[in-house]
């Protein structure tokens, strides 16, 4: 255990150690110093994000980005919030002023909690509980309710055009988030998420034993991402806020520091689901590969590692993927997703109750784990994209 | 076999196939970054009107103040008043030309109709002041610019009108040539059927 490894660990306890603090505030000022480290390593990932996003998306169409604020244009967040912070903060006179205002920051203390039970690095859980998974998913299911609140409140048809879609749409996908996250938990026997992070800290040979290598992990892995992703209203499943449709959808009338929230909170959330989906499947914060001289790299550097890889993912699947039609969306959902993680919880109970076999066993094991999940995939998967095709039109009084 | 995803698997390869190779080939990039880099105009861009001269910017306006372009303008953006000369006669050559490129819809209309080719399409577009009003309208002098200049921003037009106006003034030319010709010729005649004249009373009086 290197210095650089328990590096927040020690000023953490360096500054509970500070003689002047009383011994009767000691717990709320050791709850402070978690929140504040929180409140400030995420907001600047979030703004570094914009600028990165906005340049990775320009240069997926084959354009600069924004280039003049700072080198290479990466100041610019310092620019958008000067201009967010000074900006005026207008609200609809027919609003309901108080929904108005509560709403942004109902959408941001939720996403915010949940922050609270990620393990970021060895011994760096702001809450060890017990129950974390279930705390992160009840949290979580706040923020629907916060988006419909600014849907309402705005009284404006887009707004609640878009808070009706963000509404259904993330009821949808909290099934499959749900049933994906629950097949790591009936592998692990926890839904404490530092014994989830424990469970794949072996090595088999150099290959780490992240439940994404295995069959029903790499199943669950992919539907959480595509879930987590419409749950968190990002490119393709940006309904709600469909610039081109529905302007911003539910945020339409939020201007200001108050839009910037609903902004700030939307990344978070998409930040706190990445590192959920890293914690279930990708091992949280371990290392990748068994070497000494990796030791080195503390494990709060893989978990940001890892998260910024998925990021990367997250933009480029934005520059990629045309948005979905409502219908696809929940079709997606109810036909594909819905089913194939209750198959998988299937897998992942023959998974379980299989782990006793001997060699040749494993190797049998093995193959029918991963043929039984391709195979579920294929056979949900073709209904799309195989369905109603439209005949050639032909023009009667044309031709 | 159709695999479910692999279009969109397409995609992605696609996509990151536009993001490395950006950074790589600079012949992707659609957009050059502005101020520093700038695309060479194309040959038939234009933006506002100006007025052409021929060596001298005062005297050698092409621009006779006929008034065709003001009175056709759709916008009306062109004031013109004629130069008096100290006799207070009317000369050929605008005293003010004005043109509000606020007003200005880039029609090209005051092209077309001029008899004179003394106003032409200019490319200039980084027109930007921090004067509302006066700032926005180009004056006589601002607006006169060289046939050279003309030249250089279009080419093949520029020569086009070259060749038209030297056409014309040879035309000119010849015709004056002509008519002094026939002037001649007729003057002669005149006085050859007058020294006939003088002859034939001259023997009649002889007679």
């Amino acid at each position: 255990m290197n210095g650089l490894d328990s590096l927040f660990i020690n000023l953490k306890a360096w500054i509970l150690d500070l003689p002047w603090i009383p011994e009767k505030a000691l717990p709320l000022v050791s709850m402070a110093v978690s929140i504040s480290a929180i409140l400030m390593v995420f907001p600047f990932l979030f703004a570094m994000t914009t600028v990165v996003e906005r340049k990775l998306l320009g240069r997926i169409q084959n354009r600069y980005g924004p280039n003049r604020v700072g080198p290479y244009g990466f100041l610019q967040w310092a620019a958008d919030g000067i201009k967010t912070l000074t900006k005026e903060n207008v609200v609809p006179r027919s609003a309901d002023k108080i929904v108005h205002f509560l709403a942004p920051l109902a959408l941001l203390c939720p996403v915010l909690l949940a922050f609270s039970i990620i393990p970021f690095g060895r011994n760096m859980t702001p809450i060890e509980l017990d129950a974390g998974l279930l705390f992160f998913f009840a949290v979580g299911a706040g923020t629907e309710l916060a988006v419909f609140m600014a849907g309402w409140s705005s009284r404006n048809k887009y707004s609640l055009l878009g808070s009706m879609r963000a509404v259904a749409q993330m009821i949808s996908y909290e099934m499959p988030l749900l049933l994906s996250a629950i097949s790591v938990v009936m592998m692990v026997g926890s839904m404490n998420l530092n014994d989830i992070v424990a469970a794949q800290s072996e090595f088999s040979g150099w290959i780490p034993n992240w439940h994404v290598l295995t069959p029903w992990g790499l199943l669950g892995c992919f539907i959480f991402l595509i879930a987590a992703m419409a749950e968190s209203n990002r490119s393709p499943f940006d309904l709600p806020e469909a610039e081109s449709e529905i302007i911003a959808g539910y945020f339409v009338e939020y201007s200001g520091m108050k839009f910037a929230l609903f902004f700030l909170g939307e990344y978070m959330g998409l930040f706190v689901m990445g590192g959920l989906w890293i914690t279930l499947f990708f091992g949280g914060w371990q290392a990748p590969l068994p070497f000494e001289w990796l030791q080195w790299f503390p494990s709060w550097g893989w978990f940001i590692l890892k998260l910024t890889a998925l990021i990367f993912f997250f933009i480029w699947t934005r520059g990629t993927l045309p948005r979905v039609r409502t219908d696809q969306l929940m079709a997606l959902a109810w036909k594909f997703l819905l089913p194939l993680s209750l198959f998988n919880l299937v897998v992942a109970g023959l998974w379980r109750f299989s782990s006793e076999v001997a060699v040749i066993g494993q190797v049998v094991r093995w193959t029918l784990g991963f043929g039984l999940v391709f195979v579920l995939y294929v056979a949900f998967g073709s209904q799309f994209g195989t369905g109603r095709r439209f005949a050639r039109r032909t023009y009667k009084y044309v031709d | 076999m159709n695999i479910p995803g692999k279009g969109i698997a397409k995609g992605y390869i696609e996509t990151a196939k536009n993001l490395f190779g950006s950074y790589v080939d600079k012949e992707r990039l659609t957009t050059v970054s502005y101020p520093e880099e700038k695309i060479p105009a194309k040959e038939n861009a234009r933006n506002f009107p100006f007025l052409v001269f021929d060596k001298e910017p005062l005297d050698g306006l092409r621009c006779v103040a006929c008034s065709i372009c003001e009175k056709e303008c759709p916008p009306q953006c062109i004031y013109i008043v004629k130069d008096k000369d100290e006799n207070g006669k009317a000369m050929k050559r605008p005293k003010i030309f004005d043109i509000d490129v606020s007003v200005c819809m880039s029609c090209q209309i005051c092209v077309e109709v001029c008899p004179f080719d003394a106003i032409k399409m200019d490319t200039a577009f980084e027109l930007s002041g921090d004067d509302r009003f006066e700032g926005l309208l180009l004056k006589r002098d601002e607006l006169a610019k060289s046939n050279e200049y003309y030249h250089s921003i279009h080419p093949t037009e520029a020569a086009n009108v070259d060749a038209q106006l030297e056409a014309e003034r040879k035309k000119k030319e010849a015709a004056k040539r002509a008519k002094e010709e026939a002037a001649r010729k007729k003057a002669e005649e005149k006085a050859k059927a007058a020294a006939e004249q003088t002859k034939e009373s001259s023997e009649r009086s002889e007679e």
